[in-house]
């Protein structure tokens, strides 16, 4: 069965609108448990019958949701924010770094540097956009590190960029607020906690292997975060904001767990 | 007064080969087994290690088709949610086992001696399929493999955690020899898992008198030899 639309909005976003509604009266609440056990009925029903492929049913996917957040806390909660990763010789790191996306390299976004910005929104103090010549004057440093993608496989790679901190620091962002948020030029978005934007290797990075990114690893900007998975490391990133209101990301909003640590 | 005491001596004449412990930490480990082996496998699918994959109709992780046509993707995410589901279950399952066998004595009256001489000569008579089944007993071949599937039950969690957190558990990955050495370690200890099951469940086929005590508890006296 295929899931409904209503995946694309964000999960805690639905779970708090449906909670409004139950609390709204008490008779949506009995129509709710009624649904509930008729959807349970005919789950059972449905395996006992055909023993077919049961696994999309709501209940099943609400209780597969609720545990996803409870891996969220979990990780929040093991996630050390002054524990560096493991870093390697320039030598372990790929040159030909392998290309990623959830589209072809024919469709890879094409932005022309001089008139590219990052916008900035959100719970910080100076929402001026940044041309990339301010940006690439920021202290930029590098990282040898392991790019760990949820599929399993993994490749070492040397990124050079701004430390995210120091950058938020410069925009005055409010480092007490939950969340920052990414949007690219792919269309693509997704969102991190602040304790691993503030973490040390987290960076905004122009360059790969020592060469301004090329347009297929993310030219101009890509967030480097190498305590979390690689779809927590947008590329062709145009805009950025601080919140405490839950962001969610694309691969997030259809299921991937959304901390998505390492 | 007959009534009374056939049903006495029935009573007596059944003994408890699987203590209720036993019983129902097996049963959900088969649910998690079942679980995190099919989720695992869709989630093999995504990056395969060897040049093969599983058939999509044998793992877990929502309709496929679905995922394919509303999200452009193969169906990983489900898969994911199922494995991070189920290792709630399998660990926490695992430890009740373990730390019931291990102070109950139950692992050491059922599992041990195992001596290689005893491995040896029970090999060869389940070879020659003269190999008794006492319900409640377990022959040096069986000890060793009941020993040696909870050891890669053991190495699953570990290696699990070694590529779930190869960061924030960096020196557990370390020790299964990096990252994607620990994947391999966790894709074998999946394969001499699946290996255990064929057995395990071709030796109930044709021994299916093993499988009521494992539900019950109980077994006739004369067929049971104390408790495990």
């Amino acid at each position: 069965m295929p899931q409904p639309l209503s995946s694309l909005i964000p999960r805690r976003d639905r779970i708090s609108a449906s909670k409004e509604i139950v609390r709204a009266s008490g008779a949506a609440r009995q129509i709710e448990r009624r649904l509930f056990l008729k959807q349970s009925l005919s789950l059972g029903a449905l395996t006992l019958l055909t023993g077919c492929d049961v696994t999309d049913t709501t209940s099943v996917q609400r209780v597969l949701n609720g545990i996803s957040d409870w891996n969220d806390r979990t990780q929040a909660a093991i996630f050390n924010p002054r524990r560096l990763m493991p870093t390697y010789p320039e030598s372990a790191a790929v040159k030909d770094f392998r290309y990623n996306a959830y589209f072809g390299q024919s469709q890879i976004p094409k932005i022309d540097g001089a008139s590219y910005r990052l916008n900035l929104s959100g719970l910080v103090d100076s929402r001026k956009p940044w041309t990339l010549d301010e940006l690439y004057a920021l202290p930029q440093e590098s990282q040898v590190t392991r790019h760990v993608c949820v599929e399993g496989w993994s490749m070492i790679g040397k990124w050079t960029g701004v430390p995210f901190r120091t950058f938020l620091q410069r925009i005055g962002a409010d480092t007490t607020a939950k969340y920052v948020g990414f949007e690219c030029a792919d269309g693509y978005y997704s969102s991190i906690d602040m304790a691993s934007a503030l973490h040390p290797q987290t960076f905004l990075t122009f360059k790969i292997s020592d060469e301004i990114l090329a347009p297929r690893y993310g030219y101009p900007l890509k967030l480097r975060i190498p305590t979390k998975l690689g779809f927590k490391n947008p590329k062709w990133i145009t805009a950025m904001y601080v919140t405490n209101r839950f962001p969610g990301g694309f691969w997030e909003d259809r299921g991937y767990n959304w901390f998505g640590g390492v | 007064m007959t009534d009374i005491t056939a049903g006495h001596l029935n009573r007596i004449s059944n003994v408890i080969v699987h203590p209720l412990t036993v019983r129902i930490t097996h049963w959900l480990n088969a649910l998690a087994m079942i679980i995190m082996i099919m989720s695992g496998w869709r989630i093999y699918n995504s990056d395969p290690i060897l040049p093969f994959s599983f058939p999509v109709w044998l793992t877990l992780g929502g309709s496929y088709e679905g995922s394919v046509d509303i999200h452009n993707e193969d169906g990983l995410a489900g898969a994911l949610q199922w494995h991070f589901a189920g290792m709630w279950l399998l660990a926490i399952n695992g430890a009740i086992y373990l730390a019931y066998g291990l102070l109950s004595g139950h692992f050491r009256r059922a599992f041990f001696p195992v001596g290689p001489a005893a491995v040896l000569r029970d090999t060869l008579a389940a070879l020659q399929f003269r190999l008794p089944h006492r319900l409640g007993a377990y022959n040096a071949v069986q000890k060793t493999l009941y020993l040696g599937v909870l050891t890669a039950g053991v190495v699953m969690v570990l290696t699990g955690l070694a590529i779930w957190k190869p960061g924030q558990f960096q020196e557990l990955t370390w020790l299964f020899g990096g990252f994607d050495v620990a994947r391999v370690i966790h894709f074998l200890g999946m394969a001499a898992i699946v290996a255990f099951l064929i057995v395990h469940v071709a030796l109930v086929v044709i021994v299916p008198k093993t499988l009521p005590p494992m539900i019950t508890g109980r077994a006739p006296a004369h067929e049971a030899q104390g408790e495990h």
